[in-house]
Order: C-alpha cells, then sequence, then structure tokens
C-alpha cells in the first residue's frame, strides 16, 4: 500500500474520482450527500455536463457553490442553483418511476452480495450499535437503474453476511433479488479507496474489477472480511486521477480564498 | 392512536372546519398536544422543523408522545431526555456526518428504554400520503427483500393485475400535525417556499394541525399567490406568528442553520442524557420562551444566518 507521506490524492479523492468516471453523460444520478454528491458534480464539470443530480430533499439539478457543500440533502446548500425543488415522495417516486439512471449511496457495512447495513450493528430489537438508519438509501437501492456503493474498504465493514439488510443488494444471490420483487434496479459497482468491484453473473458474489492505483490485490484481500472473486484474466489498476480532475474536486472542497464564497469555517466533509 | 382508516375519517369528518381566525400563542397550540398522541413532525432533518411548538410543547411535560417524521433531527433528543417520548418513527435520526452518531438515541433506543421504528425515507412518505388520501395503505416496490419488511407491520402482496410482489405500507394518522411556514393567513391557509418535504402529506394525514408561521398575512395576499399555499386553511386549527420559528434550524430563503449551535449542543449531548439536561436547563428552562430563546441567541447571530439564506437562495 502507497505509504502516507508520499500521497499525491487521498482515498476519499480516490473513491471520488473512480466514481464520477462511471456516471455517463445525458443521464440522471440520485445522489447522497458527501462522495456521492461530489462525484457527481465532478462528472459533470469534466466529462457530463448533461448529467442531471437529484437529491433527496425534493431538489432537482442543483449547483453546487465551491467552499458552500452541503451536509445534508435537505438544506440550502444543496439547493443552491436547482432548476426544482419538489415534495420528497414525489422525487423518489421518479425513482420508482424509472427516470434515474444511477444511484450513490453509502454503506457502514457491506456484504458479499452487495447488501448494506446502515441500521443496527447486532440485533434489531435489542442492537449492540444502533446506527442513524436507512434515510432515502434503501428506496434509491430499490428504484435507481445501476446502484453504486461508495464507501471505506475496511475488514469491520466489509463482512460475509450484514447484520441487517436495510438497503437490499443481491440478498441471498442468485436470482433471490428479483424473487423480492426488484426487478427494475441492480448493484453494479463497488466503489472504494481501494478498488472497484462489481457483482458475478451468475452468483451474485462481489468480484473484485480493478484496483485503486499502487495498491495491491492482497491490500484488498486484507481489508475484507470475506472471499472475494477474482477473475482467470486478473486484475487491472485503474488509471489514477488526472491533474484536473483532482483540481476540480480540490476548488469544490476548497476554493481558493481569492474567489472563496464566505463560509462558516466549518469543514464539511468527513 | 388511530389505527383503522374509517375511524380516522370518522374522526376528521366530525370537526368544525372553519376559515375564521386561529390565531394563538404557543402555550394555547401546545395544548392541543395530549399524553399518548402520535406527533406527525413537519421539515426534515434540520430545516424547517417547528421548533418553537416542539420547545412550546416539551415545556408542558408531555408523556408517552410518539414522533413521527422523515430524517429526525436532534429535536427528539430532547423529547428522549425529557421522557416525554416513548417511540420515534422516521428513516433517519443523527444531525449529520460531521456530528457522528447520535451518543442519545444509542443510550435510549440501545437501552431499551425507547422504541425506534425504523421505515425507508419514501415509506414514511407514503404512511402519510396514504393517509392524507384517506386510505388504509399504499403500495410501492420500496423495502422489498429488505429486513424492513420483517421488522415493521407492512405486507408484501403481489399485484392483483400482474403477481408483482408489491410492498404494501400502512396509513399513518398522526393525532396532531406540527408544520412551521413561511406565510399563513390567520385562517390557516399556508405557504411554504423552497422544498415542501412531506408537510403537505402530514397536515391532511393529521387530526389537529398547528402552524407556526415566519409571518402572518391577509387572506388577500395569500390569494394574490394562491399557488403557493400547500396547506388549506380548513385542515388548521391553530397558527401561531413565530419569527425564526424553526431557529436553530434552517428555514429555507429566512436564515441557514447555525451549525455552530449544533456545536453548543453536541458538545452537551457527548456528555450523555446529563449534559442534554444542562443544555434543556439553559435553552429551555432558563429562557421560559422561545421569544426568550431567540434573545438568548443574539441578533448578531439571527442576522448572520439571515444573511447567508439570502446568498444562498441569491436573494
Amino acid at each position: 500500500m502507497r505509504a502516507d507521506t508520499a500521497v499525491r490524492w487521498s482515498g476519499q479523492e480516490a473513491m471520488t474520482v473512480a466514481t464520477s468516471r462511471l456516471l455517463e453523460d445525458h443521464r440522471v444520478v440520485f445522489a447522497g450527500v458527501g462522495v456521492p454528491l461530489l462525484a457527481s458534480v465532478l462528472a459533470q464539470q469534466l466529462h457530463a455536463p448533461n448529467l442531471t443530480v437529484v437529491l433527496e430533499g425534493g431538489i432537482v439539478d442543483p449547483r453546487m457553490e465551491p467552499g458552500l457543500l452541503p451536509i445534508s440533502t435537505n438544506e440550502m446548500r444543496a439547493a443552491h442553483g436547482a432548476r426544482m425543488l419538489t415534495g420528497i415522495v414525489d422525487v423518489f417516486h421518479y425513482a420508482q418511476r424509472g427516470a434515474f439512471d444511477y444511484g450513490v449511496v453509502g454503506a457502514a457495512q457491506v456484504d458479499t452480495f452487495g447488501n448494506v447495513n446502515t441500521s443496527v450493528i447486532g440485533d434489531y430489537e435489542a442492537p449492540r450499535v444502533r446506527l442513524p438508519g436507512s434515510g432515502g438509501a434503501n428506496d434509491i437501492v430499490s428504484s435507481c437503474r445501476d446502484i453504486i456503493i461508495v464507501t471505506k474498504h475496511e475488514r469491520r465493514r466489509f463482512v460475509e453476511r450484514v447484520d441487517f439488510v436495510t438497503s437490499p443488494g443481491f440478498l441471498d444471490g442468485g436470482q433471490s433479488r428479483e424473487d423480492a420483487g426488484l426487478v427494475f434496479a441492480r448493484p453494479v459497482a463497488v466503489i472504494t479507496d481501494l478498488a472497484r468491484l462489481g457483482f458475478d453473473a451468475m452468483t451474485r458474489r462481489m468480484t473484485v474489477e480493478a484496483l485503486q492505483p499502487e495498491v495491491t490485490l492482497a491490500d484488498v484481500r486484507d481489508a475484507t472480511g470475506f472471499d472475494l472473486l477474482v477473475p482467470d484474466e486478473g486484475v487491472p489498476t485503474l488509471p489514477p486521477p488526472t491533474d484536473e480532475e483532482l483540481d476540480v474536486l480540490r476548488n469544490l472542497e476548497h476554493p481558493p480564498a481569492e474567489t472563496s464564497a464566505p463560509t462558516t469555517g466549518r469543514e464539511l466533509q468527513p | 392512536m388511530i389505527t383503522d382508516f374509517r375511524e380516522a375519517r370518522a374522526r376528521l369528518a366530525g370537526k368544525r372546519r372553519s376559515s375564521a381566525d386561529k390565531l394563538v400563542g404557543l402555550p394555547e397550540a401546545a395544548a392541543l398536544v395530549h399524553d399518548g398522541d402520535v406527533i406527525g413532525v413537519g421539515g426534515c432533518l434540520y430545516s424547517r422543523t417547528p421548533m418553537a411548538a416542539l420547545f412550546e410543547i416539551l415545556r408542558g411535560s408531555p408523556r408517552d408522545l410518539t414522533l413521527a417524521r422523515s430524517l429526525t433531527c436532534y429535536e427528539a433528543e430532547l423529547f428522549l431526555v425529557r421522557g416525554a417520548v416513548s417511540t420515534i418513527v422516521t428513516s433517519w435520526m443523527g444531525i449529520g456526518i460531521p456530528w457522528g452518531i447520535s451518543k442519545i438515541l444509542r443510550h435510549y433506543v440501545e437501552g431499551g428504554s425507547a422504541a425506534y421504528q425504523e421505515w425507508s425515507h419514501l415509506g414514511m412518505g407514503l404512511r402519510f400520503q396514504a393517509a392524507a388520501m384517506g386510505l388504509p395503505y399504499l403500495p410501492t416496490t420500496s423495502m422489498l427483500g429488505s429486513d424492513l419488511v420483517r421488522v415493521n407491520d407492512v405486507r408484501v402482496a403481489d399485484d392483483p393485475f400482474t403477481g408483482q410482489p408489491l410492498c404494501l405500507v400502512p396509513a399513518l394518522y398522526p393525532d396532531v400535525a406540527l408544520i412551521h411556514v413561511h406565510r399563513a393567513d390567520p385562517g390557516g391557509d399556508s405557504q411554504i417556499s423552497g422544498y415542501p418535504f412531506m408537510d403537505r402529506e402530514i397536515a391532511a394525514a393529521a387530526q389537529t394541525v398547528i402552524v407556526t408561521a415566519e409571518e402572518i398575512v391577509s387572506p388577500d395576499e395569500i390569494a394574490r399567490t394562491a399557488d403557493a399555499t400547500v396547506i388549506p386553511g380548513f385542515l388548521v386549527d391553530a397558527v401561531v406568528q413565530v419569527p425564526f420559528g424553526a431557529f436553530p434550524h434552517e428555514c429555507y430563503g429566512r436564515y441557514e442553520a447555525d451549525f455552530a449551535h449544533f456545536d453548543t449542543y453536541v458538545q452537551a449531548a457527548e456528555q450523555g442524557p446529563e449534559g442534554v439536561e444542562r443544555y434543556l436547563a439553559e435553552h429551555l428552562d432558563a429562557p421560559g420562551t422561545f421569544a426568550g430563546f431567540l434573545e438568548q441567541m443574539g441578533q448578531d447571530v439571527l442576522r448572520a444566518q439571515t444573511e447567508k439564506a439570502a446568498r444562498l437562495v441569491g436573494g
């Protein structure tokens, strides 16, 4: 693994860039705050100028103000420059109707079938840790065509089976997701600071598709609590973030002082 | 708590529905809440939270309330610590990533002293919408296959037309709705600027509706922009004028959330329920009224947050 002293980009930047590259032009992305929103805006500013971003607060096509990134999807910073502000039920119904190409969500725990847990560690009725909950994530992964899960690659997060399926991936693998009635949407990628992962077409188990730059397959396996599938032909390495990608990203988070909008002085990204 | 849509209809249909002046003070409005009630809380997370109404209700030391809200912020923690709420119905609870996972939520839910019923975000919306439509449930493809179906009172049933499985979510008929709006007339016709969240649905779902408004305007002024009215007066039981009524949360275009105050609150909450008690002693009990709380926050802070909002919406 790369030495921290020598990094030219952070793990979060690598995740954001890898996610943004999956978002094609002329599409609609339903994004959460943090990396999903940053990746969407990065895509818009570089290769996907006609990508529409939708946020669960009922916000359609906002324009982020550099240095004033939102903490939640339900606030004025998230709504800045939006072309439509509508109800929460409305915006999720656009998703259920089939209008959204991508749904990008985070995960406290993700398992080999791409099931996501953001509810409880331990038992639901008597949890060891009560996490905040689904929010819109369950709805996003149930309805947006291509689901992208973005999370830091850690053994405690990548577990064989999540304690609670908040947001369904491929459930028990095979056809079980379709059998449950989720026929319109499916997880296509898990993006981490170490790798881009996908799912086997038959078993639906998580597969390593590409490594982040300067990361080895052993690094990925060490940070995963289950056996990952690895293609026989080997695993390529993702092209490193370009200077242009990093410039756009860093300007969004920390614009140069002379052009920055006034801020509260708070760091907005985790 | 009402669980049958027929009973909910009968109760609403039996109510007086006047367009007369319903302007009251916060204490009179808060008196409409009774122990054991299910409260539908408008706004979302730290946006347009009916904070003044919630503070006033909490001053009355209610018991056994259920708070139902799309995304729940720390206002519910204040109710947990005061022993006022037994159940939280929501899709998510916390403030936001910079403030971490709520210690107070963990304390009460992991300790088993409060119930936390988790739904998906759309699931919450459809529960209110089903009630707003006077129906017992609505179907969705959300929550299918997830453990949310296992732990909640939902049904998975095959669509009678195509045979596809659907998740049927039960209507949620709050006893009381608390909605903070930008403008209302004395009869309760209410207008919201910016994102409406689920407030239209919650107001129509509830048996009793309390509106707090930044501004009270004349019915003529409402009539001039009638397309912006989201809650008709006939659904509303009490109207209270409360400038900065969502503070320290935001009100779209009016004032931005006071993130520095969130820091203050979370520092207190890090100490557990005792820390929140100290916060409540200082910010709820000592000022005595919501106006007193705003005075405590200070004109400079209110002005600064107002200016930030104007800049963000290009006003």
